[in-house]
């Protein structure tokens, strides 16, 4: 594998090496000296267009973990912000040596853009692109699942018959597109519940169900997981959603819809989370909640990722 | 200007006879042979093609294109006459700037440059340009389009489609709703749901088609509708003919061949507006380009230059090239499929634009005492597209992409501006 673009181009057997080799980098990451050399003298760019501090972290200490060198590029205050397009960006960054790139950026296709225009030589690895695709969330998101599902017989399984619900912001997430994609890759049903405004048809028919209405779907279905997405203010000044208040109160998790999902229903949430949005301070801190565990596997799931791309063709 | 005869050419009724050109006008159409003898055995002699939608660039954007670089590619592509659209800079809403265009058109030589006026001042929707001004200068302004905008505002749309009735005027309209199309990158559908990218759905090409029709019946003016691209507004368009509505509408030649499939691999060259849509709008319009629904082709050639395509799709601008194209799709869509013939060619590129758009000597039938203005294609050629061709652009859609049929020889006011497939100075 020369870059990470989107889910889709990952074949289940792709995905079970991938979170396998997570796993063993999650030993690493419960020693005491919590470090590889495996990258040792490679550099790999974190090109940030776009905020994320979270995601950005969790590159640069899976990197750092290989022993790779990090550059953090913010495309604020750099030279972008003065009107160096993204080719110039690419191109200085190829001319300095860069051996892989993390590329978030505003634009869907921006990753797949700079993978295939020839303007850079190194692995591109698609840290989200506009409202596309987030491959590594996607990654860390079944990792995580199969970890809670199979414990420590995870190894080599994917996550077969598991029923898992994504709630919200379909249209605009590339959270959903990727696990989307992915979590029926490893052979899970995926249903899709959001507000007509935010579900597009072509999405809704890749899905198992899809509804409109989360009561019901929960008295329909028995979740083995539910995702909910972060959902932007933004979408309501655009009339997706009259308000707040309305769409926490149709859409959002909460402690009585949590007391009617089922016991080992596990919750899920990419971050960051609006509490009292989306999901509520009880659902978040349940016993049910795998957030903390998602942001911890990431730092494992994104070694594994360089792992692939770069060692890979080294040996 | 010497005589020259056009041996054996067939003519779009499928007959073959020798064309004797004299002092820029037909002469001849027979057996009888004057001057120079040029062989056009297998050749289709049609009226030279009219282009009513065409993006020259000049002034201000001639880093894409200039009038001489884009009236050259429309020679190659077969035109003697086009339309250029207002959306210079700066923009062509006064009497000063169309005869300009005009001017530089005419210096250049090898097309007729028909500028279009824009109906608001600056294209920014607000107030109507000196529509009058323009008409009445040396340019005779006839078409007004604010093209690449839509006259979104009702209000202001009425009354451009009652006041260019004052002149013979018709109003192009870019129909695309603004507010349902904010930040749009491509069709609404299938593939943008998946490839994320923000939608221009249909019913806002099809709600602006609607309103417009309506407004022409009430105003009892006619209305043209330019790059026509869902099957929804097919069915308007012929909602609205059968109803007697004086409404015309063109269609691209990339709408009639390409989809929005083609923006899987994020190329900014598909990018384009309005976008790339489906296999079925696809069919539907070459349909209704059969049937008389769609009267014309227009290119919609759109130059831009290379940094404003090697980027991310979000960032790139809108628009392709297509005069040297254009000819090989309608004869895809007509000829190769069997579904037309000859006669609708030459209506569809040459005899229907002229009329709509009111240009003199232009889009003539092909008969003694007509403008020598001719295209000669030979129907049998396959082209592979390369490049850009003439354009000092090179945002080329076809690359790769083999095609039906070649422009041999343009005849322009009697003088051959290509010969042989190339540019004849």
């Amino acid at each position: 594998m020369k870059n990470l673009l989107s889910a889709s181009e990952l074949s289940r057997d792709d995905i079970v090496r991938i979170l396998d080799t997570a796993n063993e980098m999650s030993g690493v990451n419960d020693r005491e000296i919590k470090k590889l050399p495996t990258l040792r003298g490679k550099t790999v760019v974190n090109l940030f267009f776009e905020d994320s501090t979270r995601t950005r972290i969790s590159f640069e200490v899976a990197a750092k973990r290989l022993s790779a060198d990090v550059i953090n590029f913010a495309a604020k205050g750099s030279s972008v912000s003065k009107g160096e397009s993204l080719k110039d960006t690419a191109q200085t960054l190829e001319a300095m040596g860069a051996d892989a790139v993390v590329i978030r950026h505003y634009a869907s296709g921006a990753a797949h853009t700079l993978a295939h225009s020839g303007w850079i030589n190194g692995a591109i690895v698609n840290a989200g692109d506009g409202t596309h695709e987030h491959p590594t969330q996607a990654l860390l998101d079944a990792y995580t699942l199969r970890e809670s599902v199979h414990g420590h017989a995870a190894l080599g399984k994917g996550l077969d018959g598991l029923r898992v619900a994504i709630v919200g912001d379909i249209a605009h997430s590339r959270v959903a597109r990727s696990n989307l994609t992915m979590l029926q890759a490893l052979g899970a049903e995926v249903h899709l519940i959001a507000p007509a405004t935010l579900l597009p048809g072509a999405l809704a028919s890749r899905a198992s169900s899809f509804s409109y209405s989360l009561d019901e779907s929960i008295a329909c279905h028995h979740f083995d997981a539910i995702m909910m997405l972060r959902v932007q203010s933004e979408r309501m000044s655009a009339s997706f959603f009259p308000s707040e208040r309305e769409y926490s109160k149709i859409w959002g998790l909460n402690a009585e819809r949590l007391s009617r999902l089922g016991e080992n229903t596990r919750v899920m949430h990419p971050g960051p989370m609006n509490r009292g949005l989306e999901i509520d301070a009880t659902s978040a801190d349940s016993k049910n909640s795998l957030v903390l565990r998602q942001v911890a596997n990431g730092v494992s799931v994104r070694m594994a990722v360089l792992y692939e791309l770069m060692a890979g063709g080294a040996q | 200007m010497n005589d020259f005869t056009l041996i054996s050419a067939t003519l779009p009724n499928g007959s073959v006879a020798n064309i004797v050109v004299s002092n820029g006008f037909i002469a001849h159409i027979g057996a009888e042979v004057r001057g120079e003898q040029i062989d056009a055995q297998g050749l289709v002699a049609l009226p030279g093609f009219v282009d009513l939608h065409t993006h020259l660039r000049e002034p201000g954007f001639e880093q894409s294109e200039t009038i001489l670089t884009g009236t050259r590619a429309a020679a190659l592509g077969g035109y003697t006459a086009v339309h250029a659209m207002a959306n210079t800079h700066p923009v062509a809403d006064t009497a000063g700037v169309v005869e300009q265009v005009k001017t530089l058109g005419d210096e250049a030589g090898y097309v007729q440059v028909q500028p279009i006026g824009a109906v608001t001042v600056g294209l920014e929707g607000k107030q109507l340009a000196e529509l009058g001004a323009m008409a009445q200068s040396k340019a005779q302004v006839r078409v007004f389009s604010d093209d690449g905008k839509c006259v979104s505002d009702p209000v202001l749309m009425r009354r451009a489609l009652a006041y260019v009735k004052s002149f013979g005027g018709v109003i192009a309209q870019h129909a695309q709703e603004p507010r349902l199309t904010e930040n749009s990158q491509m069709h609404e559908g299938a593939v943008s749901s998946e490839l994320g990218l923000a939608g221009w759905p249909a019913v806002a090409e099809e709600s602006i088609i609607a309103r417009d029709v309506l407004l022409a019946e009430a105003v009892g003016s006619r209305i043209h509708i330019c790059h026509l691209s869902t099957a929804g507004s097919v069915e308007i368009v012929r909602w609205a003919k059968q109803r007697g509505i004086n409404v015309t509408a063109e269609v691209t030649p990339h709408h009639l061949l390409l989809t929005d499939e083609l923006a899987r691999g994020y190329d900014p060259v598909f990018k384009v507006n309005p976008p790339l849509r489906t296999a079925a709008d696809v069919m539907a319009l070459r349909e209704a380009l059969v049937d008389g629904t769609i009267d014309i082709v227009a290119t919609d050639h759109a130059p831009h230059p290379t940094e404003s395509k090697d980027c991310e799709w979000a960032a790139a601008a809108f628009g392709m090239l297509g005069l040297e194209t254009a000819a090989s799709i309608a004869q895809d869509v007509l000829i190769e499929s069997g579904a037309s013939n000859w006669q609708r060619f030459a209506d569809v590129m040459s005899t229907v634009p002229a009329s709509i758009s009111g240009i003199e000597g232009q889009g003539q039938p092909l008969e003694v005492g007509s403008a020598a203005n001719i295209a000669l294609i030979d129907p049998s050629a396959k082209r592979t597209i390369q490049d850009g061709g003439a354009s000092k652009s090179d945002n080329q859609p076809y690359r790769g992409m083999t095609l039906p049929g070649a422009v041999i020889h343009t005849i322009f006011r009697g003088v051959f501006t290509v010969r042989d497939s190339k540019l004849s100075r």
